[in-house]
């Protein structure tokens, strides 16, 4: 028999608290977590609005043994850390990170599948060595080859791989079976996830850390965005109207900071050691957007269908069983249409009928972290069988025909839907199930 | 149930040359790609020579070239690659309704795919312009003056690692699983494996997996210096890159892209597809250690190298080849001998086991399955690539590393290994199919 996985763990820091549990309250209360970035003086950006996480010192987060190696840790680092702290604790489970007690995490049995973005280097720091390289105002590389990158810290690459993010993590808890780290954009949770999954299926570990970490509240990150015509540059005196998934008047997103983590575990193991479960993890697909221009969905959305027609093969369901969908929404125009076509097609029948949840009117986006904030809010929608609503969503977008929340849903969720996509195209598709004693 | 997975298609864009062909050729002939850097000013770096693709041209390759001409470095090689692997495979990527048997649905993209180089102009220059003594940083204000006008929205999105996998979704028409992961230098391995689960595990009837990455400039270049990794023999680069040699001081940069088509063996045979190997094992482990050195006892290795054997049904005596990650730096060389000898015991003296790095130097993202190519050649052709520049072995390391020239030997089943800073290991076995 297939081996089944279930989700017992869940941890969040975001723009919305420091812990899953403040991501919910404040996502049931409809609390915006967008406001004027005040991680450097944005006042001069076109965009100054962003999601940021309030501060923490990630010394709280690591063991004694690992607080040297806290130097070495980005932003992005970080928020994975914390997140992934309480991810395990929230399951039960006893890593290496708890000193002094016996743990129960299993090194060899333990996988980690993690998404990551494009780390973007602390400029500060940066700026300290190059403005020693200036020949008449210009950059001199001259210079800079032979005095200044010699003034940046040896382990300075270290910050911003990709990779780190799982290996800190890794180190912390003991965690020796398969790490991937999964570089899909906005996709990346998703597919981190339903790797992580396919890791315990066939057999290669019994207990998975899967999820995403990033931040896009950084200069370069901001600058990026508007410039690709992502961001909403014209609500910044307005943060908690600025983002509007699939709504008439939507402008674009905003960028955020988050990491979440899940603990996924093949559930005979997980009831053998008593483990509460929040939902099962029954069917993931994914797909590619085909658009030369590479920055937007393809207009029919076409590869969302195929992601969602394809998880939704695996769990063995028809649409209509679908109590929920928790979509990408990121409230730039033609994306939202395009998923919403894409999502309709997938529904077929039924498209109107299910209720559609958009976070990122709160959460704004999160980059890779953002799918597994998704996931983790869908599956304490199952364990509460409640939901927020769709906030600044006043009327919707042309060809927009989803069912999306006016009203919180207070009721039992039996099946939950949360899809995503990238910029590149990488889709990608999850349904969570309610666990039946 | 399971499906073997069969190997019909490969694509190499590397410092060796722009085809499998070149690149083993270059490897039977004792020839080097590593020269000085052309791509930027690198004459006061502690490191001046990489292993540069030179001479690319992307339009040899496909013929609508227009979407691909503003990727990065690493997405054009790619495009390269994978059309040759394509090309090779049977699949159809000029006609819009392609007639090679292949459902697109069932085609996914798995690659190890690096970032894109930050726009360098926008990226130093307006730390100059913004730069404020008094209070030690840049004025926000300032630099964004100067930072929005010089960056641009083409070249940021192509810094993002899931381009190169988009690159090849609008090449192919590929619309299953697309994954892209970045494990540093275990990246294409790691992908390449787990496409290989994909397929085994019916959830894709052909994969277009591999790896392209280039961190050749001043950022990249940088960043590898200031950890010390690179070869710093400035006056002879050819030699440079000497895995396994007691003089080695470091790897040597590289970039290129490589991709092989994996398919169940069923769509191969029906569709007629040339079969050039079998990927019959994959294991991959976590050092869980620390971030800036292996373990001592090369403990992660170990355990990858285990697990695929294991997965495969396979004892040490089956192995006929290593291809090492061999990187000439240290630490890598001394304990990834010392993996060898754990997992396979007295037999590791028997095993060849060799490092093409030591001709194409080190291809990051890209290089696990640019040297699991190496492997099917070795095994389709019974003949081993050498390590090269190993003139002065190093005591310690007392394996048979088939030095500086190249070996006949029967090949049927070869390992690949490949490690990442960090700690992700990565091993794939593969067999003749028979």
């Amino acid at each position: 028999m297939q081996r089944r996985i279930v989700i017992t763990g869940v941890g969040a820091v975001s723009p919305l608290g420091l812990t899953s549990d403040q991501m919910w309250q404040g996502l049931l209360e409809g609390r915006c977590g967008l406001g004027p970035i005040r991680n450097f003086d944005a006042s001069a950006f076109d965009c100054k609005i962003a999601g940021e996480v309030s501060p923490f010192n990630i010394r709280d987060y690591v063991p004694k043994s690992h607080r040297k190696a806290t130097k070495l840790m980005s932003r992005d680092i970080e928020l994975a850390v914390a997140a992934s702290q309480e991810a395990v604790k929230n399951s039960g489970l006893i890593s290496k990170a708890d000193e002094g007690k016996t743990p129960t995490l299993i090194p060899q049995r333990t996988a980690i599948s993690y998404g990551a973005g494009l780390i973007a280097c602390d400029l500060i720091e940066m700026a300290q060595s190059v403005k020693l390289c200036v020949t008449d105002g210009k950059f001199d590389i001259r210079k800079w080859g032979r005095e200044g990158m010699q003034t940046l810290t040896p382990l300075w690459l270290l910050k911003y791989l990709p990779n780190m993010l799982p290996c800190h993590v890794a180190i912390i808890h003991d965690i020796q079976g398969p790490s991937n780290t999964i570089t899909c954009g906005d996709a990346s949770s998703y597919l981190a996830v339903s790797e992580a999954a396919e890791i315990i299926i066939r057999g290669d570990a019994e207990t998975a850390l899967a999820g995403g970490g990033e931040t896009r509240v950084h200069p370069i990150g901001i600058v990026r965005q508007y410039l690709m015509k992502r961001a909403n540059c014209s609500s910044n005196d307005n943060p908690a109207a600025a983002c509007r998934p699939f709504d008439a008047n939507a402008a674009g997103t905003i960028f955020s900071e988050a990491a979440g983590t899940l603990i996924l575990e093949e559930m005979q193991t997980a009831r053998n050691r008593g483990a509460s479960m929040l939902a099962e993890i029954i069917g993931w697909g994914a797909s590619h957007s085909h658009n030369p221009d590479y920055t937007h969905l393809e207009p029919d959305g076409k590869a969302v269908t195929y992601a969602i027609e394809a998880a939704l093969q695996q769990a063995g369901i028809t649409p209509d069983k679908l109590d929920l969908i928790i979509p990408c929404g990121t409230g730039i125009p033609c994306d939202d249409r395009a998923e919403a076509i894409g999502i309709q097609t997938a529904l077929r029948a039924s498209e109107s009928a299910i209720p559609v949840w958009p976070t990122k009117s709160l959460l704004g986006h999160s980059g890779a972290a953002a799918g597994t904030l998704d996931l983790i809010a869908a599956a304490l929608a199952i364990r509460d069988g409640k939901t927020g609503k769709a906030v600044n969503f006043d009327s919707p977008a042309a060809q927009c025909k989803l069912n999306l929340l006016r009203q919180p849903l207070n009721k039992p969720l039996h099946h939950v839907l949360c899809c995503g996509y990238s910029f590149g195209g990488q889709c990608s598709a999850v349904i969570l199930k309610a666990i039946k004693d | 149930m399971k499906h073997r997975v069969v190997i019909t298609g490969m694509g190499i864009i590397c410092p060796l040359g722009h085809s499998v062909d070149q690149m083993w050729q270059g490897l039977m002939t004792g020839k080097s790609g590593i020269d000085y850097n052309t791509l930027f000013d690198a004459s006061t770096f502690p490191t001046q020579f990489d292993a540069e693709v030179r001479d690319y041209e992307i339009s040899r390759f496909v013929k609508n070239v227009q979407p691909h001409t503003n990727g990065n470095r690493g997405s054009q090689f790619v495009v390269g690659a994978a059309a040759q692997a394509c090309r090779q495979a049977g699949i159809d990527i000029e006609s819009d309704q392609p007639a090679d048997g292949i459902d697109r649905r069932r085609m996914g993209i798995y690659l190890g795919a690096g970032e894109g180089s930050v726009n360098n102009e926008a990226f130093f220059q307006s730390l100059i312009d913004s730069w404020i003594e008094e209070k030690q940083q840049p004025d926000w204000t300032l630099w964004v003056k100067s930072a929005a006008v010089k960056m641009t929205p083409t070249q940021e999105l192509e810094q993002e690692p899931s381009m190169p996998a988009a690159h090849v979704a609008l090449l192919t028409g590929a619309r299953g699983i697309s994954r892209s992961c970045l494990t540093a230098c275990a990246a294409s391995t790691q992908a390449v494996g787990e496409a290989s689960m994909l397929i085994r595990h019916g959830k894709a009837d052909v994969m277009i997996a591999g790896g392209c990455h280039s961190m050749i400039h001043p950022l990249g270049l940088t960043g590898f210096n200031r950890l010390t990794a690179l070869s710093t023999r400035n006056d002879s680069p050819q030699t440079a890159s000497r895995p396994f040699s007691a003089t080695r001081d470091g790897f040597v940069l590289g970039e290129g892209a490589a991709i092989v088509i994996l398919e169940t063996l069923e769509s191969a045979n029906k569709r007629n597809a040339p079969i050039l190997a079998e990927i019959i094992g994959f294991g991959s482990s976590s050092d869980a250690f620390r971030v800036t050195d292996m373990h001592e006892d090369a403990r992660g290795a170990v355990q990858a190298l285990r697990r695929a054997l294991d997965d495969a049904g396979l004892t040490v005596n089956d192995i006929d080849y290593i291809s090492t990650h061999g990187t000439s730096t240290s630490e890598n060389d001394s304990i990834e001998t010392k993996a060898i000898k754990t997992a396979f015991g007295p037999q590791a003296y028997k095993i060849p086991c060799s490092s093409p790095k030591s001709q194409f130097g080190h291809l990051i993202g890209a290089t696990g399955c640019a040297e699991l190519i190496t492997c099917v050649m070795a095994i389709r052709e019974n003949i081993l690539p050498p390590t090269m520049n190993l003139n002065d072995p190093d005591p310690e390391l007392d394996l048979d590393y088939v030095p500086n020239k190249p070996r006949k030997k029967t090949v049927n089943i070869a390992i690949n290994e490949s490690f990442g800073f960090g700690g992700q290991n990565n091993v794939i076995i593969i067999k003749r199919y028979t």
